[in-house]
């Protein structure tokens, strides 16, 4: 197995929340201080922490999900009208490229290799599948508590135990040595 | 801090379940060790399994004599039951993405089972080609690739059509299904040990529920959805193009790709409706399929049955307005002729049991929808059943209809189909949790701390 990213010379805090107020506070909390790289978990895609709490935006998953879908149509309509270019057999009078026709395998097509391309997408952007240990984890992060994991070096690591503590995790663990989540 | 607006998520909270903690203790005790009941249907469907590859090996060793297939009807249970199957798996693309995308509030604890459904009912319907084939070791015929002189196959042809149509949408619906469930296999896996713990550890590919992780999911997760909406209603309208493009008459009608959508849409929520009673009764999941969930499954039946009993009337309409003495013929056959109890238990089912669905009081009866449901899923079997045998059976010349009677093998993958499909699903039931258990948190009210911090 791949070993957990090490930070040098940081310590990372983990803080167990058991609301969600409570957490989207210490998130913007956090970015108030100037910490960029700092991860929040959740049992849920609850928005309000993404949005609120950690302003996010785009995801740029939707441009694979674009690019995946007019490869898909524009390889649909290049491989059929090929092939009845390839050997030209006309049949019943018909035209040799029978566009209504090719429009089926060209959104076919178009469906599937969008959603595959979202799926890998998905897996670049959120750096899945993840088989590191699961060291900057809690497993009541995927029951009904929230989290935050933030790595300090040794001079801000007091402010940022401070700043955690003010809102009341359920639990506040301190590992001497960061890593890179 | 705008936190007042945090339980408005625009869904209708869950009144019986109040914690996250409770969702994850409900569900994921149904992994638990399954009980004699479970055995009991497992044994069963397990030897259904067998009956129908005994069924299939046997017609692959003596040949598909052994069918009722002959001219004139060369499509008989099979294929009907290749597009029940297919016509199934569309309630679990329906709930899952459709109605993800208008934000149906109910739809959060019925899809993950109804996604189930969809992939194994796509499983099972793709074999039927493979079986009605007859020669399974040609079966790779299907995929276009140029024979040994490079002529490619007939791309206006609808079979190859169905071929890009049925695959597309299994993969598309696996993934999709496969995707939603990731989070719910890291919940699985922090719950479980032992080797349950290895399994959950590998299939949920490391989710930790990070910010970065559900920021991505979730938006990767509506795109699926938007693809998956044209898809669904694609599929079914080029399945029912197998039949509309030819011209046998009580084929070559333009509603067909609409109704033949309506009609899967039908069957497939009655399926669910099947399914969730036993599994709500079985698994003690009485908090999250409520009768409410129940009540909309309902009136979703109730419209979509309103639209193919409109259909069927206007089948025949259209066959008397063509003045077409075959069209008039095929149509008057399916009624008075040799096949009018299929059609009788067509219109009896589909169009005569599903009114009852107008009163509210049954619409919230468990035991009334389950009946209900059950004469639907027959009803739309045998609807597939009139399209296919008596137009094939009573097409132009009078000289060349003919009668088609299913043989005792195509009973036997009939009945073992069903037993197929089950076998995956309870499986599905044991391995993977059922409903969906990050999801059904956002019906749930957030914990909150609820007192005003620094902002």
């Amino acid at each position: 197995m791949i070993g957990a990213k090490r930070r040098q010379g940081h310590s990372g805090f983990f803080a167990l929340f058991e609301h969600l107020d409570s957490t989207i506070d210490a998130c913007k909390a956090l970015r108030k201080a100037g910490h960029k790289r700092f991860r929040a978990y959740a049992p849920l895609p609850e928005h309000h922490l993404l949005e609120e709490g950690l302003a996010k935006k785009h995801s740029p998953v939707r441009v694979f999900t674009l690019a995946g879908a007019m490869t898909g149509a524009a390889t649909g309509f290049a491989f059929t009208t090929w092939t009845s270019l390839d050997w030209p057999l006309i049949t019943g009078g018909k035209p040799l490229m029978s566009i209504p026709a090719y429009v089926v395998i060209a959104f076919e097509c178009a469906i599937l290799f969008g959603a595959l391309s979202t799926v890998i997408g998905l897996f670049i952007n959120a750096g899945l599948p993840n088989f590191r240990p699961m060291v900057a984890y809690h497993p009541a992060c995927s029951d009904g508590s929230f989290g935050v994991y933030v790595t300090a070096p040794p001079a801000e690591a007091e402010a940022v135990k401070d700043l955690l503590s003010g809102f009341e995790p359920a639990e506040l663990r301190e590992d001497p040595e960061g890593f890179d989540v | 801090m705008a936190t007042a607006d945090v339980t408005n998520r625009g869904a209708l909270p869950n009144p019986d379940v109040g914690t996250y903690e409770e969702v994850n203790r409900d569900i994921l005790k149904v992994l638990g060790r399954p009980g004699k009941g479970w055995w009991m249907l497992f044994g069963i469907a397990a030897a259904g399994v067998g009956l129908f590859l005994a069924s299939w090996f046997w017609q692959i060793s003596k040949g598909i004599g052994v069918s009722g297939l002959n001219a004139p009807v060369g499509w008989g249970v099979y294929i009907t039951t290749f597009v029940f199957w297919v016509g199934i798996a569309h309630s679990g693309t329906l709930i899952s993405a459709i109605l993800f995308l208008f934000r149906a509030p109910w739809r959060q604890a019925i899809y993950r089972a109804s996604e189930a459904m969809t992939v194994f009912a796509v499983m099972t319907a793709g074999l039927f080609p493979l079986i009605h084939v007859g020669r399974v070791w040609h079966a790779y015929w299907l995929i276009p690739y140029p024979n040994d002189r490079f002529l490619w196959p007939n791309f206006r042809s609808p079979l190859v059509w169905d071929v890009f149509a049925i695959t597309t949408y299994f993969t598309v619906s696996a993934v999709f299904f496969y995707l939603g469930t990731i989070p719910d296999l890291a919940a699985a896996r922090d719950h479980a040990r032992g080797l349950r713990k290895r399994f959950y550890q590998v299939i949920s590919l490391g989710w930790r529920g990070t910010d970065r992780e559900w920021h991505h999911f979730s938006k990767a997760y509506i795109y699926l959805a938007a693809l998956a909406t044209p898809l669904v209603l694609s599929v079914h309208s080029v399945v029912s193009w197998d039949f509309a493009m030819a011209i046998v008459p009580g084929w070559h009608t333009t509603i067909f790709a609409p109704y033949f959508v309506a009609g899967a849409i039908f069957s497939g929520v009655a399926l669910v409706i099947t399914l969730a009673v036993p599994m709500r009764k079985f698994f003690g999941l009485e908090k999250y399929l409520t009768v409410k969930h129940f009540e909309a499954m309902a009136k979703l039946c109730m419209l979509t049955s309103a639209i193919v009993l409109y259909a069927y009337m206007t089948e025949y309409f259209l066959a008397w307005y063509s003045g077409e003495p075959p069209e008039r013929g095929s149509f008057w056959n399916r009624v008075f002729g040799h096949y009018w109890w299929a059609n009788w238990i067509m219109l009896t089912c589909n169009g005569l049991v599903p009114l009852m669905l107008w009163f509210r009081r049954v619409r919230r009866s468990i035991s009334a929808l389950f009946v209900i449901s059950i004469f639907i899923n027959i009803g739309m079997w045998f609807e597939r059943y009139v399209i296919i045998v008596t137009s094939l059976s009573h097409e132009y010349e009078p000289w060349a209809w003919g009668l088609y009677r299913p043989s005792i093998v195509e009973m036997g993958i009939l009945i073992g189909s069903f037993c197929w499909f089950g076998f995956w699903f309870l499986l599905f039931t044991r391995l993977l949790p059922p409903v969906a258990i990050a999801e059904m948190k956002e019906v749930v009210p957030p914990p909150m701390r609820g007192r005003e911090t620094e902002s």
